[in-house]
């Protein structure tokens, strides 16, 4: 892989990892007593690990220019083993946390395994982690693929992927050690959000010089939604994390907004983070995999322009919508409540048209259990939407706030739908990557799509139990005007709940753990692909190959 | 660049696109998706009518049908208080005896307290205020601090070692830690005081002479010559079987040797004093039902 690098794109490798040596030894050595050090230090070694594989082939030489006839997919495959590892860790603790809610006990004495600790590693290792890798890895490969050409340039794809990755590993170690700002799915400190600041505006930048030369006349759809994607990321990241620290070596800092904007920066963030990390992203790999797994043409261009433009412009609305009833003024809510209800069109609309793209390959749908995982997931996207639009009316959320509903509806989202599409995008990407006749195990794939599906349906099923019991508890009164149960009566009520959450969840984690197994048996044992012409984009791959222009 | 072509399945044009294989139909937008957004915006459209909706510089536009949130709060707690007014009525004219033989005043205590006592003290004294070690138990057993429904009042009112200025104070101090008493003596007072509720003050003096030498120099002050407690001190009687730390000799010397000093919130700010008379007198009555 690395003699694949042009000997200017090591150099260069080499000297970013320099600088990042310089500037964790530097956090390491002068943070010491703040636990920043323990970051600068796992900085300055992941950058010495990965210095020394590219100093032993610094001299190889440059790579042969045939290079520039194919795809440059290396960093994919990477991104898609690291998809799985991220999926096999996160999903872990995130069973871990829901049996600690079952059995408080089932924990470490240490301080980094409490539940306040590791409940954001499991939801940023999931998200970000599992999420952000399969987006990032896919839209590499889309990218080159929806364009016909290949990546501008082999060393910020690396930067992209890794510096993303090393963001992942300071946010989730951070936690562990103490480190957050304590805002829900930004819990990162000030450097590692500079970091991804870094990394995102490379990552922007590689999509634009792609997309700049591209050999197609227009720009497919995917490759819409993975931009809106990139560059709204960029946006709210920045304003959201706006922060002052409380010394340049000191792993704290402090927002620069406070009380009920805070709030609502925070949640314009996180419905936007939804939005564009957990729809329009996924939306993309939807847009490229299902049509060409199925087989069919996208059943109507024109519904997914309207709805792109629908979900871009209504979903930066939609943020107050977490925070009913609360102290953000009433017309602000009804702001975010109205939108939420609007959007629920453009979003039924994107829904529908992945599904009627399967007319005519409903049969394939049957057969073939990584077109079923696209499918279930355009069906839990259309159902997550739809729930969402209901608990955004302020009456609704009046019952279901604070409860485990939401929690039930996050997960029909990220496990019914991201996950779902990830898994589905993965597992039509690997044999395509990896030049295999196909999965190491379709049968493994099969048992997958069961696990997913059932540990999902247990889970969300659950939680909406859950939920709804414990918004009626919270306002059950009795005639004299007293609650009549506490909140401790509720909690003890959700027990059973919790304990099928758990095992719906541990049905999801080890169908994640199949996936890694059939990752690795397709990369070590498969059979490689014999019959290219049959696998579509191997075929245009050798087509393009003739056309395409050597740079 | 593929030209336009008929798909077959659906019988739609594509748009003549083609990327790495994928087309796309030029279907037009199914008419229901025109209508839904229409009904969605005018349903949108009608709330911002009658809502709360649109800034408008310091101000914002208030909504046909007047809707103001903190108006409507203050309305369903003015009712709420209405609903309670009747037993609220009678717990705050009755004193504690009264209260005690007032069947339906002790019905609407009973449901209350329950409530009261699960949401602000089941965490520390447990849902059924049998206690837990370093909590006491409150439901049966003696009490350090005195068993009288007054008394009992007093507590919640102003705490155990806790901010309120009048707050009780408990001082078991750490006889071993700061050097009051030489190891010895520590061994031999817990000794005694562990075997006073086992085989009573006589037999334990007896068995344990030293100890009970120790415990009338150190210790009768506040836990009285007779171990029986002094619950204007919160000394604990330790003749009886109630512990509030525990009975076992290695916790007998914990608290002999580092000391004691537990903390009970004060809740008079919190609750009120009707809720902290409320919560009195559900627990004697607790105390009553459950010997
Ligand atoms: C200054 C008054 C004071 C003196 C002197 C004192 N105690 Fe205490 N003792 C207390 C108080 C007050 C408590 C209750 C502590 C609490 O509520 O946290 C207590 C608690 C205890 C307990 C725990 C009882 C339980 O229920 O777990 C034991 C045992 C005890 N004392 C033994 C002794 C012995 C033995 C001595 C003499 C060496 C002694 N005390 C001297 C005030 C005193
Ligand atoms: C943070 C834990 C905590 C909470 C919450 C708490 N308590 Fe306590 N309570 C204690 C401790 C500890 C003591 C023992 C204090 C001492 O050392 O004497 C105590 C003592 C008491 C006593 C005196 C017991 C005696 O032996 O005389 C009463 C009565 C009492 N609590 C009632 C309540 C009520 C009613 C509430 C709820 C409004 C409540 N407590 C909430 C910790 C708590
Ligand atoms: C039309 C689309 C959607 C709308 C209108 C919507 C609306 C809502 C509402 C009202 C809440 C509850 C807020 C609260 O009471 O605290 C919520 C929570 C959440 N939703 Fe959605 N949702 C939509 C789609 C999705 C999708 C597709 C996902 C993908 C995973 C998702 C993920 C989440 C998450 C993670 C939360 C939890 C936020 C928290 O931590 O409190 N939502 N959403």
């Amino acid at each position: 892989m690395i003699s694949n690098l042009t000997t200017g794109e090591r150099r260069g490798a080499l000297l970013i990892l320099l600088v990042m040596t310089l500037v964790g030894l530097f956090f390491a050595a002068a943070g010491r007593g703040d636990p920043i050090a323990v970051h600068g230090a796992l900085i300055m070694v992941a950058a010495i690990a990965l210095a020394f594989p590219i100093m032993a082939r610094l001299y190889d030489p440059e790579p042969p220019a045939e290079r520039f006839d194919t795809y440059y997919d290396d960093p994919s495959k990477v991104g898609i083993i690291l998809t799985f590892v991220w999926a096999a860790f996160a999903m872990f603790v995130g069973d871990w946390v829901a049996w600690l809610l079952v059995e408080p006990t089932w924990t470490t004495s240490g301080a980094w395994s409490s539940f306040g600790r590791i409940r954001p590693v499991h939801t940023t290792g999931v998200i970000f982690g599992f999420g952000g890798n399969g987006l990032i890895a896919t839209s590499f490969y889309v990218m080159q693929r929806t364009s016909r050409v290949r990546l501008p340039d082999q060393l910020s794809p690396w930067f992209v992927l890794i510096g993303y990755n090393l963001f992942c590993v300071l946010a989730v170690t951070g936690y562990m050690l103490g480190i957050t700002q304590s805002k829900e799915y930004a819990e990162p400190e000030w450097y590692a959000d500079l970091w991804l600041v870094i990394v995102w505006v490379v990552y922007f930048i590689l999509y634009m010089r792609t997309l700049a030369r591209r050999e197609e006349p227009h720009i497919y759809v995917a490759n819409w939604y993975y931009m809106a994607f990139i560059l709204v990321v960029a946006m709210l990241h920045i304003v959201n994390n706006l922060a002052v620290p409380v010394s340049f070596l000191s792993a704290k800092s402090f927002s620069l907004f406070s009380g009920v904007q805070d709030a609502l920066t925070e949640w314009w963030y996180g419905h936007n983070a939804v939005a564009f990390f957990l729809t329009a992203g996924f939306l993309g790999m939807m847009y490229y995999y299902l049509p060409i797994r199925a087989g069919r043409p996208i059943f109507s261009y024109r519904m997914s322009i309207i709805s792109f433009w629908g979900i871009t412009f209504m979903y930066m609305w939609v943020g107050s919508h977490h925070l009913h009833h609360t102290a953000l003024p009433q017309w602000v809510q009804t702001l975010g409540m109205t939108f939420s209800l609007v959007l629920i069109v453009p979003s039924w609309a994107s829904a529908a048209n992945a599904l009627l793209t399967l007319n005519g390959a409903w049969h394939k749908v049957r057969d073939d259990a990584t077109l079923r995982f696209m499918m279930i997931a355009a069906v839990f996207y259309g159902l997550t939407t739809f729930e969402g639009s209901f608990m955004a009316i302020r009456s609704v959320n009046a019952l279901s706030h604070y409860t485990d509903w939401t929690v039930g509806h996050v997960h029909a989202g990220a496990l019914g739908w991201v996950a779902m599409i990830t898994f589905g995008a993965l597992y039509a990407s690997i044999p395509w990557l990896w030049k295999r006749e196909r999965m190491y195990s379709p049968a493994l794939v099969e048992v997958h799509f069961w696990l997913a599906l059932s540990g999902t349906a247990i889970y969300v099923f659950a939680l909406w139990n859950a939920g709804i019991i414990q918004g009626l508890m919270w306002r059950t009164y009795t005639e004299n005007g007293n609650l009549a149960y506490t909140f401790l009566d509720s909690v003890v009520a959700m027990r059973p709940y919790y304990i099928a959450r758990a095992i719906g969840g541990l049905l999801f984690l080890l169908g994640a753990l199949a996936g890694c197994l059939n990752l690795y048996l397709t990369i070590r044992y498969a059979a490689p692909a014999t019959d290219t012409a049959s696998l579509k984009p191997l075929r245009d791959e050798l087509n393009d190959a003739a056309t395409l222009p050597a740079e | 660049m593929a030209l336009e072509e008929r798909d077959p399945i659906t019988g739609y044009m594509t748009t003549g696109h083609e990327w790495n294989g994928i087309k796309e139909l030029n279907t037009p937008v199914p008419r229901i998706v025109y209508v839904f957004l229409i009904l969605n915006t005018t349903i949108g459209l009608i709330y911002w009518l009658l809502m709360p909706a649109l800034p408008l510089g310091t101000t914002y536009t208030k909504g046909l049908l007047g809707y103001d949130e903190r108006a409507a709060v203050h309305r369903d707690l003015t009712s709420a208080a209405a609903a309670r007014a009747p037993w609220h009525d009678a717990l705050d004219r009755q004193d504690f005896s009264a209260l005690a033989a007032d069947d339906k005043a002790m019905k609407d205590i009973r449901e209350a307290g329950r409530l009261l006592f699960g949401q602000n003290c089941a965490a520390c004294h447990g849902v059924e205020a049998k206690g837990n070690a370093g909590f006491p138990n409150l439901a049966a057993g003696a009490l350090n601090w005195g068993d009288s429904p007054e008394a009992i009042q007093e507590t919640i009112r102003v705490g155990v070692n806790s901010a309120h200025p009048d707050t009780r104070t408990a001082q078991m101090p750490a006889f071993g830690q700061d050097g009051i008493l030489s190891r010895n003596d520590v061994m031999a007072v817990i000794s005694y005081v562990h075997d006073l509720s086992i085989s009573g003050i006589t037999a334990s003096g007896l068995a344990h002479p030293d100890g009970a030498k120790v415990f009338s120099a150190q210790c009768s002050a506040c836990h009285g010559a007779d171990a029986r407690g002094n619950s204007d001190l919160g000394a604990p009687n330790l003749t009886d079987t109630t512990w509030l730390y525990g009975g076992d000799l290695a916790t007998i010397f914990e608290t002999v040797w580092y000391g004691r000093q537990g903390r009970m919130p004060t809740w008079e700010s919190r609750l009120g004093a009707r809720n902290v008379k409320l919560l009195a007198a559900y627990i004697a009555d607790l105390r009553k039902r459950r010997p």
